[in-house]
Formats: C-alpha cells, sequence, structure tokens
C-alpha cells in the first residue's frame, strides 16, 4: 500500500512570491527571516522524498461560483494550470502548470463516496493560490503530480468543522489503503486569524494574536478534542472575517491524527496576519 | 435584497481586466450596461441561455454607482470580493505600500461585531 511520508500544514500566504523573489528597496524588511523560515520547512518535505502530492486548498472565487458551489471537491485532471489573472495582478503570481495523479484522485474519490462523504469532482480545474502558494514554498521545481481537493471555506453555507476533520481523516485512510508503492504526501493551507475587507484587515499583526497562539497549540499538539470544543462556525467570526480558513488547519488535523505532535513547528509573526508551518511523520522522521 | 447578484457584478467586473478599468473610469455607465446585458447570464451555460429574475434594489445600484465600499459590506457583499476588486481599481492612487488597505479598513472602522450576513 502506499505510504504517507509526511503531513504538512501551512498558511498560505501569496505575498511571500513577490516579497522572496524582491530585491534592493523593494525587498520588505522582513523578507531574510521569512525565506529562512520557508527554507527550512521545505526540507522537512524534501527528506520526505514524496512521489505524489494529495495538496489541500480553497478556491477563492476562481473557478468555482455561486450559482454551483461545491463543499468539497477533487479533482481529477491529468494536468492542472495553476494561478489567475486577479492573482498575477494583485500578488505577481506566475503561472505555470502541475501534473495530476489521475489514479490516485479515482481512488479518493471512489473511497470518499462510499464513506459518506458526497464528493464533488472536476476534470478540468484551473488551481489557485491556496494550492500554488505551497507549491511555491515546499516544492518549487513543481515536478510532482498532484490531486487537489478544494473544500469551501468561503460562501456560506459552510460545512461543520468536525466535517473537515472528518474528512482529513478520511483522506489519510484512502492514501494508506491506496494499492501502489508510491510515497504520498498530504499538504493542506489555511489561515490562522484573518480579516479581508473589514475593519481589522491589514493591522500589525494577525486580527486575533490570542487566538493564533491557541490555534498553534492545538495544531502542534494534534489537540482535536480542545479545537473541537471551541471552534464553532459561529466563533471562528470572532478572531476575525475570513478565518473560517482555519478549519483547513482542523482536516489537516485530522489527517495527522489526534494527538500527534507535529514533527517540525514554526510561526512568523507579520504584519495583516500570523504565518504558521507544521509538519509531521507518521512513519517517524526520515534519516 | 440581492447580495447573490452584488457577488456577480463584483466576481464577473474583477475577473476581467477591462471591465475592471471601465468601472474604475464610468460606474454609472457600467452599472446600467451590466445590469442590463449581463446581471441575467448564466456563466456556466455556454449556449446564451439567460435567467429572468435577477435586478438590483436602488440601495444596491447606487452603492456600486458610487464606488462605496463601506455601503456594499453594511448589505453583506463578499467582502473579499469587494477588497479584491477595490484594490485593482484604487490601490495605484495610493502609491505607499498598502496604504490603501489601510484606508478601506479605517473606513469600516465603526462597525463592530457581528458584521453583517454575507450568506447568499
Amino acid at each position: 500500500m502506499a505510504q504517507v511520508v509526511a503531513v504538512i500544514a501551512s498558511t498560505h500566504h501569496p505575498f511571500y512570491y513577490r516579497a522572496s523573489t524582491a530585491v534592493g528597496e523593494d525587498r520588505p524588511p522582513f523578507a531574510d527571516e521569512w525565506v529562512a523560515k520557508i527554507e527550512r520547512f521545505r526540507e522537512t518535505l524534501t527528506r520526505a522524498r514524496p512521489d505524489v502530492l494529495v495538496m489541500v486548498g480553497s478556491d477563492h472565487f476562481h473557478q468555482l461560483w455561486l450559482d454551483n458551489m461545491p463543499q468539497f471537491l477533487v479533482g481529477k485532471a491529468p494536468a492542472y494550470d495553476a494561478n489567475w489573472y486577479n492573482e498575477e495582478r494583485e500578488f505577481g503570481l506566475p503561472r505555470f502548470r502541475l501534473d495530476g495523479h489521475e489514479e490516485l484522485s479515482s481512488h479518493i474519490l471512489r473511497g470518499g463516496l462510499d464513506s459518506g462523504f458526497d464528493l464533488a469532482f472536476s476534470n478540468e480545474l484551473r488551481i489557485d493560490h491556496s494550492i500554488t502558494c505551497p507549491i511555491i514554498t515546499l516544492r518549487p521545481e513543481a515536478d510532482l503530480p498532484i490531486v487537489p481537493i478544494y473544500t469551501n471555506i468561503f460562501a456560506p453555507p459552510l460545512p461543520q468543522p468536525g466535517r473537515f476533520v472528518e474528512l482529513g481523516r478520511t483522506i489519510r485512510e484512502l492514501v494508506e489503503s491506496w494499492p501502489s508503492e508510491q510515497r504520498v504526501a498530504i499538504i493542506g493551507t489555511g489561515h490562522l486569524s484573518l480579516e479581508l475587507g473589514g475593519p481589522r484587515q491589514f493591522g500589525p499583526h494577525g486580527p486575533d494574536p490570542e487566538f493564533d497562539h491557541r490555534a498553534v497549540q492545538w495544531i502542534a499538539n494534534g489537540d482535536l478534542d480542545g479545537c473541537l470544543r471551541e471552534v464553532t462556525l459561529d466563533s471562528l467570526h470572532l478572531p476575525g472575517n475570513a478565518t473560517h480558513g482555519f478549519m483547513d488547519f482542523m482536516l489537516m488535523m485530522g489527517v495527522a491524527g489526534e494527538n500527534a505532535r507535529a514533527d517540525h513547528v514554526d510561526s512568523l509573526d507579520l504584519f495583516h496576519t500570523m504565518e504558521a508551518y507544521f509538519t509531521w511523520y507518521p512513519k517517524g522522521a526520515p534519516a | 435584497m440581492s447580495r447573490y447578484l452584488l457577488d456577480k457584478f463584483l466576481f464577473t467586473v474583477d475577473r476581467d481586466p477591462e471591465l475592471v478599468e471601465r468601472y474604475r473610469e464610468d460606474p454609472a455607465g457600467t452599472v446600467v450596461w451590466w445590469e442590463e446585458t449581463q446581471a441575467n447570464r448564466i456563466l456556466n451555460a455556454t449556449s446564451g441561455e439567460a435567467s429572468t429574475w435577477l435586478a438590483f434594489s436602488d440601495d444596491e445600484r447606487d452603492a456600486l454607482v458610487r464606488h462605496d465600499h463601506v455601503a456594499l459590506f453594511t448589505m453583506g457583499a463578499h467582502p473579499f470580493l469587494t477588497l479584491t476588486l477595490f484594490i485593482a481599481m484604487f490601490e495605484r492612487d495610493h502609491p505607499e505600500p498598502l496604504a490603501y488597505q489601510k484606508a478601506y479598513g479605517a473606513a469600516l472602522a465603526h462597525l463592530g461585531l457581528p458584521y453583517p450576513d454575507i450568506s447568499t
């Protein structure tokens, strides 16, 4: 069976690409520290020697729209074009193309449907920065096939937080039941506290540093009990109006498992939002 | 109340570079044209099939014509859509990094929790 060689959860900050490539006067003062943290984080994936990446993210109203909105969607295509005009415009993100892994997509779709998740699918999916940011940070060679999985953290009504955790558990089981010798990394991105388009946006820190501190502890310790006790669809409005993206971190906690302590934990307190990076090695840290 | 249609306007304008410029330069003309010719387009239909019932309320049309992001927020337009489009239109007028984004937030500072419902 396939092996899950790394589980990775990260924020996806669309400013990283521009900050990390800027030089001279354009280079922001925090860029060097940010790049150093990302390079250490990248090494945690490189060491796991993955063959294929399952990538969990959320479309930001690019291809998925309110006239036909899936809650959970799995891409099944031989290739995925990446990034959109308004992401080039606002963030300077490059366009590129990733190979797909249709066999693993099919396995996850079939198995998900048979496990109580009525997953939507897409045979032609252009992915956005929720998936391309971790490619840029963790695997800039963009040389591995992917299975993209989109969640709706954006357009209410949303699934309950516990459902994200359950989907994460299911994805882990499905990858581990895939009859293959491939080494799979499961990577998901979300947010800590975040405000977009509201009065608390673009402050000197994230909108709710206290929430961020607790969230990092929940994730680092795999404290699903504590997290699920406190986090509800209503409570997530309080730390910031885009904080429902935290549910993708909860999904990744489901992938990592109950009380699974992360092998790599790092964060960076930036203006606007806190960055946070986690890696688990389910089979033990690679040599 | 047609939050969905407000969102549809912001979504379709933001994703078209020519429309972004047109809405910046001629908001009244763009909103009228859009409501007459685009509001009922079914975006996922290839044959030109359209809906028959979508229209702005007067307040909504007015908020769009005035580029009034505060009014759009209070009406429950999706804040991500509004922010993205308004950055595309107006960040260029504020050369200091993030100056526009901060001013955008400051204009909303009088609004506390709970924020307006954005569900559609």
